[in-house]
């Protein structure tokens, strides 16, 4: 009976979803405030229905009931009960449910939150934040039914895809989820702005703390993916400019561009069709991720298991959003004249750069990523692009964008002075060239990707300090300063420390694939390896080889790694499980390859120093977003508004 | 510049992009239909599990309508299916089992403790049979007809869904 | 500034931005663009000689070789037709098996045996890379056309 009421609560949603639509938008439009008074209800109610199908998903999946399909492929009566919790968004049905419950949970947030917004404001952002809603509801519904029954019922399940059998994986899709979904806010309160015609700095400030919540989501959740497969591949890579990785980075791109260009409209007023344009694009990108990666248009190592008909309702519904916003906004946008003046060298200019070169970053990485598809589709070959195209166009792209990183939060709006500038960062360019060329010799190697990004790290960090102490200049505390202004530092501070990650792991790791019996020993970066031999244990559901060294510093005390070679119960899948020393200034990694002869391995070795510095910053950057997003001003200004 | 024009731009990008995308969709179908289909089934001569002295080849078959369930020991989508293959056995579908690259030799303890709803099941150990069909997984039925030829090719486990809409009407239409 | 010097200076910076990147776009196509081959077409030379490129198709059942410091392999890659032989030093997909489908990533020597710098396996053991599964396609609709 489980699985028919969530079928059912979801059928509920969905008549929810379309009355939350409708009504409030007509509304709206006609300035019935009744029909407008139906939002919030309705977004509540809509929530709560698909809060219940949710829970109804997840109790089948703890209740091990096989006779759901869903549930026989993505499970297992030995699986661990947390991954049969996780395995309900583990596949394609449970997944696209998930994005339905946490847009239900933004759309309700929204109702709760905008007390302050004019009703007809209100009505409309709820009202088109439930035609999205409607749309992945019907997606669930008629393609991709979660609750379908399995007759005759399996034994067993198939078990859940080892590979999403991992901590990493129980919080990535709902923060990855988070961020995506969470454009929507900005998406819809820029659609509201241009069916209403008003878009002003009132429209921006209500936006902003949406997006940078949204945005901070998004960067925990690409970082959860990025850390899983570190520790789960077991080949020590942490970014592969995969497809299904650009479809989540893209957003991201996106949806840092607008953070920034919302804060010029905020301030200034200036650049609203561009900042509408980018929420669009914000939104329009996670849904193209979305059809991406469940289309299978795109060949992918992780890539689901895919279907031609749901890849074509959601391109469909991606046509119907993104095609009829962009149409709106090209009949309403040249309206929208930003008269406010700013000279050559000033705030807003050094943001239009930020923008110009976001943007071209991220048109560089949707062509890369769909190049294979516009060739195969033209009969020209098949082809795959990959990691070194990517680093190629996008790491030069973003040196002008780091540097102007130090800058920007320095320079005054409407216009400041150059030759100044030049003079309060002189030493700040000193001390960068001097850590540009200190690190990589003191390193052992001078390595000029790692001179160029250490240097710009230490130069946005300098900027930093720099933008405290100006702000501490006349007195206050550090208390004192907004939590917008700590947000941003924050932030950019941690972009610093994430750039020292990437170029030193990119720079100096190593790594030795070595045949190993009992007691030999390997030499890697000044460690020595030795293999104590490979014992069988037996997990919940899988059994595994697993290998036992001893690592041996150059300096301080020796310690124990062990690695892990699975084989799952279920399918027979084999998964490596690697061992890994964490340190701030190293990981020590290692992965058992294969059984040559008995007891004796292939093994591989990792040296990866400062990559720990790269989840860290994410994390930074992350909490840098939430607590701008909390900066009071939201909230007395909308206050304030109100009480007018 | 017409102000006009340029707003219409990130539409025009748009358009662009959905319609390689709608391309893109059907240009890699999931469901491959097999190059085997209308064709004669590939000819063979394999051993019965268990049994190295009985030889099968598809020869014998000639004259009737019959389904060849590639399936293997450790695949799992096999033995879901493997209670509807009990029931279609029952029915009088003839199935022909080959049992693909199953280096453990479980497949007669598996049918001797599930049954079994194969007239013969054959042993492909090292998977040839299974190539010469573009076998490219676990489990995969061919429909054969009376003349040899083979009707349809089912990629993924038969439930009973794939049964009534699918592979129930083509036997009907073969055995005519 | 006047306004219409501002917009010079905007446009100015604008193109010299878009030029850049399409510079670093090109140049990055022109050099890392990865074609795919299956093995027949492989053995009829449309694989280039000079640039890495793509292989797929099944691996070849007891085709699998390790050298005596088992660190260099040896294993074939076949769409059914045609076979390439392969070689690689280091370790492979946890799901890279025999009779499985994987792809190949590398260039070919000048005495027939293509060496790998990368081995992909997907990542869930009931399907193929999409490029070995098609490459067995063309091999097996080639095949039965041949054999009418």
């Amino acid at each position: 009976m489980i699985p028919e009421l969530g079928f059912f609560a979801l059928i509920l949603a969905l008549s929810l979803a379309i009355i939350q639509s409708v009504l409030p938008l007509i509304g709206a439009q006609t300035g019935n405030a009744r029909f407008m008074a139906v939002a919030r209800p309705a977004a509540r109610a809509q929530f709560l229905f698909v809060v219940l199908a949710y829970a109804c998903l997840v109790t089948s999946f703890l209740l091990n009931d096989f006779s759901v399909r869903n549930v026989a492929t993505n499970s297992f009566s030995q699986l661990p009960a947390v991954y049969r919790f996780t395995a309900s968004w583990g596949s394609h049905e449970g997944s696209m449910l998930l994005w339905t419950l946490i847009l239900a949970f933004w759309t309700m947030a929204v109702s709760v939150l905008s007390r302050r917004l004019p009703e007809d404001m209100a009505a409309r952002v709820i009202g088109i934040m439930g035609l999205i809603s409607v749309g992945f509801l019907s997606f669930s519904i008629f393609t991709s039914n979660p609750f379908e029954r399995l007759l005759p019922v399996p034994m067993d399940g198939r078990d859940l895809n080892p590979l999403l059998q991992d901590p990493g994986m129980v919080l990535h899709p709902p923060m990855l989820y988070m961020g995506y979904v969470g454009f929507s806010v900005a998406f819809a309160f820029a659609i509201a702005a241009l069916l209403s015609g008003k878009l002003d700095a009132a429209w921006a400030r209500w936006s902003r703390p949406w997006t940078t919540v949204a945005w901070g989501f998004l960067t925990a959740g690409i970082a959860l993916g990025s850390w899983w497969a570190y520790v789960e591949l077991g080949w020590g890579g942490w970014w592969f400019w995969d497809p299904t990785e650009n479809a989540s980075f893209m957003p991201w791109l996106a949806g840092t561009a607008l953070i920034h260009s919302l804060a010029v409209t905020e301030k200034r007023g200036v650049f609203k069709a561009w900042t509408v344009l980018l929420a669009i694009t914000a939104f329009s990108l996670s849904l193209l991720g979305t059809f991406l990666v469940r289309s299978g248009v795109l060949s992918s190592v992780h890539a689901f298991a895919t279907d031609p008909s749901r890849g074509a309702f959601i391109l469909g519904f991606l046509a119907v959003v993104v095609g009829g916003s962009l149409l709106l906004f090209a009949l309403r946008a040249p309206a929208m004249a930003s008269g406010t003046r700013f000279s050559a060298f000033s705030r807003e200019s050094l943001l239009l750069m930020n923008n110009v070169v976001l943007v071209s970053a991220l048109g560089s990485v949707l062509l890369g990523t769909l190049y294979p598809l516009f060739l195969d589709a033209l009969g020209m070959g098949k082809i795959s692009v990959g990691a070194p195209y990517f680093n190629a166009v996008f790491v030069p792209l973003m040196v002008p964008a780091l540097f102007l990183m130090a800058v920007g939060p320095l320079t005054r709006w409407k216009g400041a002075s150059l030759p100044e500038m030049v003079v309060r960062l002189r030493i700040a360019f000193v001390v960068a060239i001097v850590a540009a060329v200190a690190v990589p010799l003191a390193a052992g190697e001078f390595k000029p990707w790692v001179s160029v990004s250490v240097g710009l790290a230490v130069w946005i960090a300098y900027g930093v300090a720099l933008g405290f102490r100006e702000r501490l200049k006349h007195g206050g505390s550090l208390r004192s300063l907004p939590r917008g202004f700590w947000g941003m530092q924050l932030a950019h501070l941690s972009m610093a420390i994430g750039i020292v990650g990437m170029a030193m792991v990119s720079g100096y790791e190593d790594q030795r694939n070595v045949k190993m019996a009992v007691g030999d020993t390997a030499q890697l970066a000044g460690y020595t390896f030795t293999f104590k031999g490979v014992e069988v244990i037996e997990g919940p559901n899988y059994r595994a080889a697993r290998g036992h060294l001893t690592v041996h510093p150059e300096s301080g005390s020796d310690f124990a790694l062990s690695a892990e070679k699975r084989i799952y119960n279920a399918g027979g899948m084999p998964m490596t499980e690697a061992g890994i020393d964490y340190g701030v200034f190293r990981d020590i990694y290692v992965a058992m390859g294969e059984e040559i002869e008995p007891q004796v391995w292939t093994v591989q070795l990792f040296y990866k120093p400062f990559i720990d510095w790269l989840w860290f910053a994410a994390g930074m950057m992350a909490l840098g977003g939430f607590l701008a997003a909390s900066d009071r001003r939201y909230r007395v200004a909308l206050k304030a508004k109100d009480a007018a | 510049m017409n102000k006009r024009l340029i707003m219409l731009l990130p539409l025009a990008v748009f358009v662009v992009l959905a319609l390689f995308l709608g391309k893109g969709l059907f240009l890699n179908p999931r469901e491959v239909p097999s190059p085997f289909i209308g064709r004669p089934a590939p000819q063979f001569a394999l051993a019965e599990v268990g049994n190295p002295a009985r030889s099968f080849s598809p020869k014998e078959m000639l004259g009737k309508v019959w389904m060849l369930n590639v399936w293997a020991p450790w695949c799992v989508s096999c033995r879901q299916e493997h209670g509807v293959l009990m029931q279609l056995k029952d029915q009088g579908v003839v199935i022909v089992g080959l049992n693909w690259k199953d280096k453990d030799r479980e497949a007669a303890e598996l049918m001797a403790r599930m049954g079994t709803p194969y007239v013969i099941n054959l042993e492909d150990l090292d998977g040839r049979v299974g190539i010469d069909y573009g076998v490219t997984g676990t489990p995969e039925t061919f429909l054969i007809d009376k003349q040899g030829i083979i009707r349809y090719k089912q990629t993924g486990p038969i439930n009973a869904e794939v049964w009534t809409e699918k592979l129930e009407p083509r036997m009907k239409e073969m055995a005519k | 500034m006047k306004p219409r010097h501002k917009k010079l200076l905007a446009i100015t910076v604008g193109v010299a931005v878009l030029g850049i990147v399409v510079a670093l776009v090109l140049n990055a196509f022109s050099s890392n663009l990865v074609f795919f081959f299956s093995p027949t077409e492989v053995v009829q030379g449309k694989a280039p000689k000079d640039r890495a490129f793509r292989i797929g198709g099944l691996v070849e059942m007891g085709s699998v070789q390790r050298s005596a410091d088992g660190m260099t392999l040896r294993f074939k890659v076949t769409d059914t037709a045609e076979s390439i032989a392969v070689t690689y030093q280091g370790v492979l997909p946890d799901l890279f098996k025999e009779g499985k489908g994987a792809v190949a990533e590398g260039r070919m020597g000048a005495d027939g045996l293509f060496t790998a710098s990368t081995v992909l396996a997907k990542h869930d053991e009931n399907y193929m890379p999409p490029e070995a599964a098609s490459a067995i396609e063309q091999a097996q609709k080639a095949k039965a056309t041949l054999k009418e």
